[in-house]
């Protein structure tokens, strides 16, 4: 990563509520936060499309779970339940892996 | 299981003549796949099918997969569709899935379209609609490549627009105007009913048609019909073989403006009638349509004339020439000259902006010269189709309509318009040259005259600064119509009358 690192990092997601497949990436989105991005304060903010659709509309959202990276730029925006290993979301993401 | 195709309710999309080909709209409640190939239209019919809704108090959803709604609002706009101040009035809702500039889109793991089906239903509930549009289902796929999954969810969405009792319409690619319905299988989760929009080219000339595939469990006029897309109006759908042909007809007899060709039409034209006035260049074709509305103006009638080959100072200088003043007849309101070039439009949108003069001006009587003109400018199916369809709009008004044709050879022969619309007209008129000892004359005669009697007599017709007149018959002289002339002695024509006497006709007026 070039530049200082960011101190904050900001990730919705967002989900149709509580489904499997939600909680799935909801639980991989806490494990990084805790393990991987344990170094930033990380923002982690889950938004259930059936209660609040005008979120999504703003957000123009289409599929479930969709996560969007607010901050830092640049902006990311990834579709599925992350059913990958860490160190490939943090490249899709654009986060440094610092791997502590 | 045979069904009740009563029970099969409609909504009327309100876009003009398609209602007609579909017996009264779409099917109400459900969904229906408009599919065709790249620039045959489907975002107008998207656009257009929640326009006409707003038009009769009815709000849309419109859901976009390919143009941003910001491109729609302008684009929709020509058409006299101002989307932004329905969204204003809460009539109108977009849900956006066009694809988003700043977004780098990666799917990692399984999804599913959730958020999409509660943004739509979300702006259902929102602005009360009973109307979906979905454009089109090609960019969607292309975007997420699983298409088994997207496949799934939009079948899932269907179903739901289904159980909230909305009437939708989706739109689809094809590749080939002819084949598939559509690509990535949507008719698997779309089957009931399907339209197809068309952009045909046939001898180099563009022909858009529309064509109800199939309406499941109802019934729906068959076979593809043309349609134009026009500014300020949108698609507009030109229903003639479902237009009945089967007008009231009157008795009522209107002068042609030469007594002599009344007599001979055994008492005038009929009112509402069609009469094909055919000829070479300069036997008088324009002549009788001068006649034929300067007659209705001395009894108040107006008349409107759509001139294709000349111009109005032209046909004006003609019509002095026979002591007729067309500048007069318009200052009095009974007369309406629409000069136009047939090959700056097509002839869907000649048909139309006909239509649209006749309903304004309302005229008793209309002239075309020539139709022939129009022949150029289309396909030979197009042009029937677009004879019957004016033919049979003029019959609807009650009006008397004459159509001239120029035939192509100077001596006999016929033209293609003659060809194909004689069945169509009520009465044929045929103006010939007929060479006599050295000297050109002018032959006129009533070949078909639909419901009456009439004089089958090949007489003189001479032309002066009165107008025209039609004098006596062509006794020695036969073969006038092929132009293969031959002269006959006199007593010969006494022997071949004398010879068929007992077969005369005793209702034809005597000559």
């Amino acid at each position: 990563m070039n530049g200082p690192a960011p101190s904050k990092i900001v990730l919705h997601l967002y989900v149709a509520g509580r489904s499997p497949r939600a909680e799935r990436a909801i639980a991989t989105l806490r494990r990084l936060c805790e393990r991987e991005l344990a170094r930033y304060e990380c923002d982690l903010v889950i938004i259930d499309v059936l209660a609040d659709p005008q979120q999504a509309e703003a957000r123009k959202i289409l599929a479930t779970p969709t996560l969007i990276k607010e901050f830092p730029d640049p902006p990311r925006r990834i579709i599925g339940d992350l059913g990958v290993p860490p160190e490939e979301l943090l490249a899709a993401l654009n986060l440094p892996h610092d791997g502590l | 299981m045979a069904t009740d195709v009563s029970v099969i309710e409609r909504l009327p999309t309100g876009i003009p003549g398609f209602d007609h080909i579909a017996n009264g709209g779409l099917p109400r409640g459900r969904t229906t796949l408009v599919s065709g190939t790249a620039g045959s239209a489907k975002t107008v019919f998207a656009s257009q099918f929640l326009a006409a809704g707003v038009q009769l108090g009815e709000a849309g959803v419109f859901v976009t997969f390919e143009e941003s709604p910001a491109a729609l609002r302008r684009n929709m706009l020509g058409f006299g569709w101002n989307i932004a101040e329905w969204e204003e009035q809460g009539r109108w809702a977009f849900v956006d899935a066009s694809p988003q500039a700043d977004d780098e889109l990666m799917i990692m793991g399984a999804y599913d379209l959730s958020a999409l089906l509660a943004r739509i239903e979300h702006a259902v509930r929102r602005v009360g609609a009973t109307r979906v549009s979905m454009d089109s289902l090609g960019a969607i796929f292309n975007r997420l490549a699983d298409t088994r999954v997207v496949r799934n969810e939009l079948f899932r969405i269907v179903t739901s627009l289904k159980s909230m009792g909305l009437t939708a319409v989706i739109t689809a690619e094809r590749t080939h105007e002819f084949g598939d319905i559509g690509r990535y299988g949507v008719e698997e989760f779309v089957t009931d009913d399907v339209v197809i929009l068309r952009n045909l080219l046939e001898e180099e000339k563009r022909r858009r048609t529309v064509e109800i595939l199939k309406f499941r469990g109802t019934s729906h006029q068959k076979g593809g019909f043309p349609f134009t897309v026009i500014p300020g109006q949108g698609i507009v759908v030109i229903p003639l073989s479902a237009i009945e042909l089967k007008q009231r007809s009157s008795n009522v007899r209107i002068s042609s403006g030469s007594p002599e060709l009344d007599r001979m039409c055994g008492g005038g034209f009929f009112r509402d009638s069609i009469i094909l006035v055919s000829g070479a260049t300069g036997t008088g074709k324009t002549l009788m349509s001068t006649t034929f509305m300067a007659s209705g103006a001395l009894r108040g009638e107006r008349s409107l004339l759509f001139a294709f080959e000349e111009s109005r100072d032209q046909l004006a200088r003609n019509a002095i020439g026979w002591g007729v003043d067309f500048e007069q007849m318009e200052q009095d309101g009974l007369l309406r000259v629409v000069c136009n070039y047939p090959e700056v439009t097509g002839l869907e949108d000649q048909l139309i902006s006909i239509q649209d003069e006749i309903l304004r001006f309302r005229p008793q009587r209309v002239a075309i010269d020539s139709l022939s003109a129009l022949e150029r400018v289309s396909t030979i199916k197009g042009f029937r189709e677009f004879v019957i369809g004016l033919t049979s709009f003029i019959k609807h008004q009650e009006m008397a309509g004459l159509y001239t044709s120029t035939t192509p050879t100077l001596l006999g022969g016929t033209s293609i318009t003659e060809a194909h619309i004689s069945t169509i007209t009520d009465s044929i008129i045929l103006l010939r040259y007929v060479e006599l000892f050295g000297e050109m004359r002018r032959g006129l005669t009533v070949l078909k005259m639909r419901g009456s009697a009439h004089d089958k007599d090949i007489r003189e017709f001479s032309i002066d600064g009165t107008g025209m007149h039609i004098g006596r018959p062509f006794r020695n002289i036969s073969g006038i119509l092929s132009g293969q002339f031959t002269h006959v002695a006199p007593s010969e024509i006494e022997r071949l009358s004398a010879l068929f006497r007992d077969e005369e006709n005793p209702l034809l007026p005597e000559g």
